[in-house]
């Protein structure tokens, strides 16, 4: 498979710190979601993020990407701490978010969809971008002067993925790319999120469904009520009782 | 066509354009923040009020109508900086209650700077009345109908072709997803405020040399605008453009066959109407489940 020009990482020593979360807290109105979680992830690793609904696992991910408040704490990007940077400094500096339940500008057709992922970039990467991801996502082409909002969730997923992707990303942060898709669908999902992986890019994922997410993860995380309950190598943790019993249901 | 009945047309479009005006104001606020802004007649009567003053005091036209529209799109920007930013986390409701505040305050400074008589800018081209087919159009009436088509074109290229244009868009339909792609909504908000109050001050502008313009000018303008925004579906920017014209042609058609008592009355029975019957607007989309 020919590597993606969209990903174009600068290469990085590998087990770099690209990401550095440091003892974040946040807190919505008065009640603390995230109790001082310490995360890193290395350039070129796909780091998952697993744990129960309400863990706090989409609340770390939003305080990543500058659009939730940090009560204290620190987050680096390259060593450079971000952690009072606004919402589109962070996607400047290579942060580029899927949302939980997509959130694609449903009136918006795919193609505009995708455009708007480059927000911030130069507008002569438009054309290539859009090949590319119509390339990884070729039902998107077919469709693209269709409004978003009236393709299917599988589609939508595609059209949030794309958008990010279009945004160059240094860091890719998936919140829950799995949810309520078709199993088919989740399937593919997930093969593009490893082949996006194994072309290089640093993923950050976040999944309820914790056997797909550890069984592709290099390196994982299970956060509870707030906090980092445990961590390693995804295989490790697949294999860990506690894990199976509390996330596997074994 | 009567004479009668295509001079009361002629004097409701021009009505309408400028209600049209208000109205695309009132919109592109509540696309970009979900609020309505009260303040949005004080913008318009800001910039027909400076335009007049600098006028009056010797600038001539065309440099006093520009520094007009200027001056109001400040003030809106200011408007949104030191009063509606500083609420940013409270509910829609209270910030709603802040711009009432501001358009009193508005109203208030101008009273106090500019006194309560009316001003008027000199008419553009003339005061002779063109002949149509039996009516009459001033041709200030003309520059009314120009301004606000041009305003539309310029927005549509705006928001169709800039990238600010469609980032305001995009904020509009999904605020997180925006700040994603690193839209920077703050600055789509001011920039809201702005040019909602740019875009109403230059129908201040326009309008000034027939209707004459004072302090308390906006509050019916204002109000107007929001019926007008209103019928045709709030945030929606043909909605606004239909909104405006057919709320200045019933208006037009009431004060000619009915009664000139009646006519500010009809807007407000209108709405209610309409927002029984249809309350996303008359071209408003039809609020869908967000999934």
């Amino acid at each position: 498979m020919r590597a993606l020009a969209i990903i174009e990482q600068k290469p990085q020593e590998a087990g770099d710190a690209l990401l550095t979360v440091d003892g974040l807290t946040s807190a919505y109105s008065r009640i603390q979601v995230l109790h001082g979680v310490s995360i890193q992830v290395s350039a070129g690793q796909l780091v998952a993020l697993v744990g129960a609904n309400g863990a706090g696992k989409t609340t770390l991910l939003r305080c990543i990407s500058g659009v939730q408040p940090i009560s204290s704490g620190s987050v680096l990007m390259q060593g450079k701490p971000i952690t009072g940077a606004s919402a589109d400094a962070r996607v400047r500096a290579g942060v580029c978010q899927v949302p939980e339940g997509r959130h694609v500008f449903a009136p918006m057709t795919i193609e505009d969809n995708l455009r708007m992922g480059t927000h911030t970039r130069p507008a002569a990467e438009i054309a290539d971008g859009l090949e590319e991801v119509f390339t990884l996502f070729p039902a998107l082409r077919e469709r693209r002067h269709q409004p978003a909002g009236v393709l299917s969730g599988g589609q939508q997923q595609m059209v949030a993925l794309g958008r990010a992707l279009m945004g160059k990303p240094r860091l890719l942060l998936l919140d829950e790319p799995s949810m309520g898709l078709a199993p088919l669908v989740v399937a593919d999902i997930f093969r593009i999120i490893r082949m996006l992986r194994d072309t290089g890019m640093t993923i950050l994922l976040v999944e309820q469904n914790a056997r797909a997410a550890l069984s592709i993860a290099d390196h994982a995380y299970v956060m509870e009520s707030g906090r980092i309950a445990l961590q390693g190598r995804g295989r490790d943790l697949l294999k860990n009782d506690e894990v199976r019993r509390a996330y596997l249901g074994m | 066509m009567l004479p009668e009945l295509l001079q009361f047309i002629l004097s409701g479009m021009t009505l309408g354009a400028m209600y049209m005006l208000s109205a695309l104001g009132f919109s592109m606020i509540y696309n970009a923040s979900g609020v309505i802004n009260f303040a949005q007649g004080e913008f318009i009567m800001a910039g027909g009020m400076a335009a007049s003053f600098l006028s009056a005091a010797g600038v001539p036209l065309p440099l006093a109508c520009v520094a007009g529209v200027m001056i109001a799109g400040l003030v809106g920007g200011l408007v949104e900086r030191l009063a509606v930013a500083p609420a940013r986390d409270a509910a829609v409701a209270s910030i709603i209650i802040i711009t009432i505040g501001v358009s009193m305050i508005l109203r208030g400074l101008t009273e106090i700077l500019l006194g309560k008589r009316p001003y008027a800018l000199p008419h553009f081209s003339g005061e002779a009345p063109l002949a149509l087919r039996g009516a009459t159009i001033l041709p200030q009436s003309l520059w009314v109908l120009a301004a606000g088509a041009l305003i539309v074109l310029g927005l549509s290229l705006f928001f169709g072709r800039t990238r600010i244009g469609k980032g305001m868009l995009a904020t509009s339909y999904d605020r997180l997803a925006a700040q994603l792609v690193g839209v920077d909504v703050r600055r789509v908000l001011t920039l809201s405020f702005a040019l909602s109050a740019a875009i109403g001050a230059v129908g201040g502008v326009v309008i000034a040399p027939i209707s004459t313009v004072a302090y308390d000018t906006g509050m019916m303008l204002g109000l107007k605008g929001f019926v007008a925004a209103t019928l045709g579906g709030l945030g929606s920017g043909p909605g606004a453009v239909f909104g405006g014209l057919f709320l200045g042609l019933i208006e037009a058609l009431t004060a000619g066959y009915v009664s000139s008592a009646y006519k500010d009355a009809v807007p407000f029975i209108l709405v209610f109407i309409v927002l029984v019957l249809r309350p996303q607007g008359l071209l408003g989309a039809k609020p869908t489940d967000r999934i």
